[in-house]
C-alpha cells in the first residue's frame, strides 16, 4: 500500500476564506489592492482638508478630531441635498438582481463587491444614524456604528467600484450604486481619506489645464511632432491651430491623446479628418484636457475643472464645441455641465458646417460628440474612405461605460466602424452595449500600484475579448475612451497579448483618402498594410 | 477495471468534486455565481470548469507538458492576480488527488489500482511543478505591465526628451 498521506492532508494549506459575517470581517490591505494616498501638495492645491502624510496599510490614519461627527454632518447634508441618495438608502429590497453583475465581484468572488453589499457598507451606517429602527435595534436592524474599521472598509471598497453603473441596469428600482460610491468618496474626502492618482491630475488640471501639468509649449511640441508622423505616413502636411481666435469650432479631447500610446494615433485620425473636410477649428492650450478627475473627487472640483471649457470657448469666440473620444468627460458634459456651468448662451446651437445637420441633442450644452459628427459626415457621403486600409486588422468594439450607459451612444461608433473597417466582429450580447463590462480601471483607479485589482476587475471584459479573438481572430479592440485606450492596452497585455487597442478615429484616419496624399504602405502606427490594389477606384 | 477506465467512467463526478474544492477557496457567497453556466456572466467559474476538464483529460491520456501548459496558464493567470499566497494559488492542482480518493475510496483497495494511482498522482505532482513556473511567469508579467504602461503613458514626452538629449550630446 502506498504511504502517501491522505490527500486532504497533503493539500492542507488553508485556502478556505474566513467565514465570519461580513459586518465583522475587517479588510486587509494587501499589495496590489489599494491606491497610494493623496499627497499633501495636491490636497493643498485643491483646498481639501486634513493634509498629512499617511498610507492605507498604516494602523493610524491620522483622522481629524471628531471625524465621526464630520462624516455624520456631511452625510446629513447630502441626504437633504440629493433626494436620490435618500431614496437609494431606503428602497433596496435586497432582491439580489444586481449581485452578480459587478465586474469586481465576477473577478474576485469577494461578496463585498456585490453592488448590494457595497451599498450596504454605507447603508448600515445610515440606518444607525438616520433611521428609528436602526437607532433602537442597532445590529438587528442591520445597523452599525461608524468605527475606524468601517471607515477603512469604505475606503477599500468604494475605491473598488469604477462607478461603471452596470449594476444599475439590472436593478428593478433603478438604484445607482455609482452614485452611492460618489457620495461615499465625498464623505471620505471630508476627513482627508483619498487617493493620489485622482488628486494629482485634478490639481495639475486646475493649474495648467491638463492632467500631466504640461505647459502650452510642450503641447505645441507634441502636436507638431504628431503632424510630422502624419506626414511620414501620408505625405500630407498639416498644421493644427492652437488658441486661434474666431475659429468656428473649439475641439477638446483628453490630453492623453496628444501624448500617450495608443491615443496619439486617434489624435492623428482627428486631425486628418479635420483637414479632409477643411474644418475651421482650433484647440486650446488651457482647455487641453477633456478628462475631469473632479468627477471622482467632489462636485466643487468637477465644476471648477469643467468650467474651463466654456471659458475658453468664450475667450476664443467660437460658435460651438466638438468633443473627442473620452468616457467620463462625456458623463460630465451630458449629466452635469448644463446645470453646473451652463447655460452657455454666448454659443450657438451646433450645426455641422459641412452637412448643415443641426445637432438637436446638443442644443443646450453646445457640445457635439465626435462620433456623432463623423457618422453624420459619412451618412452625407462627405468622406472619401478606403476601408481596405484596415484590412490588416480584425476589429471588435468595446462600449466604454460612460458613453454607453450615461449617454446611450451605441450606434454612431458602430456606424463609423462599418464604413472604415471590413473585418468587424461583435462580442457576445451580454458583454456589449448597456451590458458592457468595464475595463476595471475607471474612476481614477488606473494606477500601477493597483495592478492586481485592475486585472481582476477587467477579467470579465478580457474574457469576452478572448472569445472573439479565438473565434474570429480579433486582434484590435476599438473604443471611444482615453482611459480605456490606456487601461485596455494593459489589460490585453496581461490576458490576451495578441490584441491591441485603438480609438475609432485611428481607424478613420487609416481609411481617409486625403487630397494630394502619397501611396500609403503603412497604417498610422507605421505597420504594414495588407496588400491593397486598385486604391484609386475606392470611394 | 484498470485505473484509467475507472477515472474515465467517473470523470463527471470527479470533475464536479474537483470544481467544488476549487470553488471552496472563494468566499461561500460567491459559489452561486461561480456555478452559473454562462461563460460571459461567469468568466471565473466557467474558465475553471473548462480548463480543469482539459487538464484531467491530458493527465489521463499522458499528454506531454507543452500540451497542458495553456490550460495551466489560463487558471494560474487568474490566481496570480487574486488574493492568494503562491501556495494557495497552487493548491487547486493537489485537490484533484482529494477528489479522486474520495470518489474511488472502495475501488482503490483493489489490487493493482493503488499502484497505478501512485503513478497517476506523480503526474499530478509533475503538473504542479510546471504550475510553479507558469505562476512565476504570470507574476513577472505584472511587473512588466507597470513598466510598459508608464512608457505608453508618456510616449511622446519620452520621445521629446530623447530628442533633446540627443541634441545636447550631438
Ligand atoms: S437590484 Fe436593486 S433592489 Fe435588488 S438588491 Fe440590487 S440594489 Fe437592491
Ligand atoms: S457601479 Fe460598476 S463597479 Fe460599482 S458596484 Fe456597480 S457594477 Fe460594480
Amino acid at each position: 500500500m502506498s504511504k502517501t498521506p491522505p490527500p486532504a492532508e497533503l493539500a492542507k494549506i488553508s485556502h478556505q476564506p474566513p467565514e465570519t459575517p461580513w459586518m465583522e470581517t475587517p479588510v486587509e490591505f494587501r499589495p496590489g489592492t489599494w491606491c497610494y494616498s493623496g499627497k499633501p501638495k495636491a490636497l493643498e492645491a485643491l483646498g481639501l482638508p486634513n493634509v498629512r502624510e499617511w498610507s492605507p496599510p498604516d494602523e493610524d490614519w491620522k483622522l481629524p478630531e471628531g471625524w465621526q461627527k464630520i462624516i455624520y454632518e456631511g452625510f446629513k447634508d447630502r441626504l437633504n441635498k440629493y433626494r436620490s441618495l435618500k431614496i437609494f438608502m431606503d428602497i433596496c429590497v435586497r432582491c439580489g438582481a444586481c449581485a452578480d453583475k459587478c465586474h469586481f465581484f465576477l473577478g474576485t468572488g469577494d461578496p463585498k463587491n456585490m453592488p448590494v453589499l457595497r451599498a450596504e457598507l454605507l447603508r448600515s451606517v445610515y440606518r444607525k444614524d438616520f433611521t428609528t429602527a436602526g437607532k433602537i435595534l442597532g445590529h438587528f436592524a442591520g445597523a452599525r456604528e461608524l468605527t475606524v474599521d468601517v471607515l477603512k472598509e469604505w475606503f477599500y471598497y468604494f475605491y473598488q467600484c469604477t462607478e461603471c453603473r452596470r449594476c444599475s441596469v439590472f436593478c428593478p428600482y433603478g438604484i445607482d450604486t455609482a452614485e452611492i460610491t460618489m457620495m461615499a468618496r465625498e464623505l471620505l474626502h471630508l476627513v482627508g481619506v483619498n487617493i493620489n492618482w485622482i488628486l494629482e491630475p485634478a490639481s495639475n488640471c486646475s493649474r495648467t489645464g491638463n492632467h500631466l501639468g504640461l505647459q502650452p509649449h510642450t503641447l505645441r511640441d507634441s502636436i507638431d511632432s504628431l503632424c510630422e508622423d502624419i506626414e511620414d505616413v501620408t505625405g500630407v502636411h498639416i498644421e493644427v491651430p492652437l488658441n486661434k481666435k474666431g475659429a468656428e469650432i473649439l475641439f477638446i479631447t483628453p490630453s492623453a491623446d496628444a501624448f500617450a500610446d495608443p491615443g496619439i494615433y486617434t489624435f492623428m485620425g482627428y486631425i486628418l479628418l479635420f483637414e479632409h473636410i477643411g474644418l475651421d477649428y482650433t484647440m486650446s492650450t488651457y482647455a487641453s484636457e477633456g478628462g475631469n478627475f473632479g468627477l471622482f473627487t467632489n462636485q466643487e472640483t468637477m465644476k471648477k475643472l469643467n468650467a474651463k471649457m466654456y471659458a475658453e470657448a468664450k475667450r476664443l469666440g467660437v460658435k460651438w464645441i466638438l468633443g473627442g473620444e473620452c468616457g467620463h468627460m462625456w458623463r460630465v458634459i451630458h449629466q452635469y455641465m448644463d446645470t453646473m456651468n451652463g447655460p452657455a448662451d454666448f454659443l450657438e446651437a451646433p450645426v455641422s458646417p459641412i452637412t448643415g445637420t443641426k445637432f438637436e441633442n446638443a442644443k443646450s450644452t453646445k457640445m457635439v460628440h465626435i462620433t456623432e459628427f463623423t457618422a453624420d459626415l459619412i451618412q452625407h457621403n462627405k468622406l472619401k474612405l478606403d476601408p481596405r486600409r484596415n484590412d490588416h486588422r480584425t476589429v471588435s468594439f468595446h462600449d466604454s461605460c460612460n458613453p454607453s450607459r450615461a449617454m446611450g451612444l451605441f450606434e454612431e461608433p458602430r456606424y463609423i466602424l462599418k464604413n472604415v473597417v471590413n473585418n468587424f466582429h461583435e462580442m457576445p450580447e451580454n458583454a456589449i452595449r448597456e451590458q458592457t463590462f468595464c475595463c476595471g480601471s475607471g474612476t481614477g483607479l488606473n494606477t500601477d500600484e493597483y495592478m492586481e485589482m485592475r486585472m481582476r476587475g477587467g477579467f470579465p471584459r478580457a474574457n469576452a475579448v478572448k472569445y472573439v479573438h479565438e473565434k474570429h481572430g480579433v486582434d484590435l479592440l476599438s473604443c471611444i475612451c482615453a482611459i480605456d485606450r490606456a487601461t485596455l492596452s494593459t489589460l490585453m497585455q496581461y490576458w490576451i497579448p495578441m490584441v491591441e487597442v485603438a480609438g475609432v478615429h485611428e481607424l478613420v484616419g487609416n481609411a481617409l483618402v486625403m487630397e494630394g496624399e502619397g501611396e500609403r504602405t503603412t497604417d498610422l502606427r507605421e505597420e504594414d498594410l495588407a496588400d491593397v490594389e486598385g486604391e484609386e477606384d475606392a470611394v | 477495471m484498470d485505473l484509467k477506465s475507472l477515472l474515465n467512467q467517473r470523470k463527471v463526478t470527479i470533475l464536479g468534486r474537483w470544481f467544488d474544492l476549487i470553488v471552496s477557496s472563494y468566499p461561500s457567497d460567491a459559489s452561486r455565481m461561480l456555478k452559473k453556466e454562462d461563460r460571459f456572466a461567469n468568466p471565473l467559474g466557467s474558465t475553471i470548469s473548462r480548463e480543469i476538464e482539459t487538464l484531467f483529460d491530458a493527465l489521463l491520456s499522458g499528454a506531454d507538458a507543452e500540451q497542458v501548459k495553456p490550460s495551466l496558464d489560463r487558471l494560474l493567470r487568474i490566481k496570480a492576480v487574486q488574493d492568494f499566497a503562491p501556495s494557495e494559488a497552487m493548491a487547486f492542482i493537489f485537490s484533484l488527488k482529494e477528489a479522486i480518493r474520495t470518489h474511488l475510496a472502495t475501488e482503490l483497495r483493489e489490487d493493482g489500482i493503488a499502484d497505478s494511482l501512485v503513478l497517476f498522482e506523480s503526474r499530478i505532482d509533475a503538473l504542479a511543478l510546471m504550475g510553479f513556473d507558469v505562476y512565476m511567469k504570470c507574476r513577472e508579467a505584472i511587473y512588466q505591465l507597470k513598466t510598459d504602461e508608464l512608457k505608453r503613458q508618456t510616449h511622446k514626452l519620452l520621445e521629446r526628451a530623447n530628442r533633446m538629449g540627443g541634441t545636447a550630446q550631438g
